[in-house]
């Protein structure tokens, strides 16, 4: 048997690392936790008619962000501490480019439905 | 070029102190890699997302997703991949220690859990294709079952991955290939969990309530 891996200081990690084995059971059940509040939230905000309804969609992205948010630093450990700014670029690009193309689809496709022809059939 | 001026322009010293720690370690680089793969994946998901939100209208006189999601069994749905999720976490943690029978453990919930998601998502596609909601019947179906159904296919291959690592700690134990293998499966699973966040957000509660 091999000791476990130990990274050193101010060496470059892996998403996922983390050297200090104690703490983690409470990082992992605080990720929990949270994202069990979020998602019951999320399930709540959608049932509920206590709130306003056109501002709905926004309420559940804003928690479906939070929470995926909470799914990256407490399970996939991407922190922003400084052996791990390799990570966090790549993932600052991946949400760049996440972003180029959904909202970028859905103005697209938007814009032509608004331009249609009268008697055209909707693109959408 | 200026960049060959930039680099002539760097101190000896601070070239030197960087060559000195070497290569990073494997596990770091197949970590960094693996992470790069699964940012691809993302970008991918984030297409079928596109095309879901324009397409989501588009039911051509066929059922709405209103009429069609059940909202009990996405919960339980996302229940399962939730606590899935945090056991691969626990499972981590007992490889670190190199604890097996508490590797064994974690990874047999996770699978169960990630089992049992698979079965009810699978029920609810024949429950819609039995009721005519097949992939042909509008642009709206057809997006929904390839965003769905391209989740529920990566947490089938997570799945199979995990019992075939689990066959590579039993029979090869904890050997550092095994442990980076079973440190990108945790990876996987994770994002895996992402995903479905966004999934349940704008497919199934966007769904019921527009």
């Amino acid at each position: 048997m091999e000791a476990p891996y130990h990274p050193a200081p101010g060496e470059n990690s892996a998403p996922g690392d983390e050297a200090r084995a104690s703490s983690e059971l409470l990082v992992y059940t605080t990720g929990l936790s949270l994202a069990v509040l979020l998602t019951a939230t999320s399930f709540w905000v959608a049932n509920t008619s206590l709130l306003w309804g056109p501002g709905v969609p926004l309420g559940l992205t804003v928690l479906a962000i939070a929470q995926m948010g909470v799914h990256l630093v407490f399970f996939l450990h991407i922190t922003t501490a400084p052996n791990k700014t390799n990570n966090v670029l790549a993932l600052g690009f991946g949400i760049l480019i996440v972003f180029l193309v959904i909202a970028g689809s859905l103005w697209i496709m938007n814009n032509l439905n608004e331009n249609m022809m009268p008697n055209m059939p909707m693109l959408n | 070029m200026n960049v060959a001026v930039a680099v002539d322009e760097i101190q000896p010293e601070t070239l030197i102190s960087y060559t000195e720690t070497g290569p990073a370690p494997k596990r770091v680089v197949v970590g960094f890699g693996f992470w790069i793969f699964l940012l691809s994946d993302i970008v991918m998901f984030s297409a079928l997302f596109a095309s879901y939100g324009v397409l989501v209208n588009a039911t051509a006189g066929g059922p709405t997703g209103a009429q069609l999601f059940n909202q009990v069994s996405v919960a339980i749905e996302t229940a399962c991949l939730l606590l899935s999720s945090y056991t691969c976490g626990l499972m981590s943690l007992a490889i670190n220690s190199r604890r097996r029978i508490a590797t064994y453990l974690g990874a047999l919930v996770t699978f169960v859990l990630g089992a049992l998601f698979l079965n009810l998502e699978i029920r609810e596609f024949v429950g819609m294709i039995a009721s005519g909601a097949t992939p042909q019947r509008s642009a709206f179906l057809s997006a929904f079952f390839t965003l769905v159904g391209c989740h529920g296919l990566h947490v089938t291959g997570g799945l199979i991955w995990l019992a075939v690592m689990m066959a590579q700690v039993a029979i090869k134990g904890f050997r550092p290939a095994v442990e980076r293998r079973l440190f990108c499966f945790a990876l996987f699973w994770h994002a895996l969990d992402i995903v479905w966040v966004g999934l349940f957000t704008v497919v199934y509660l966007m769904g019921v309530i527009v």
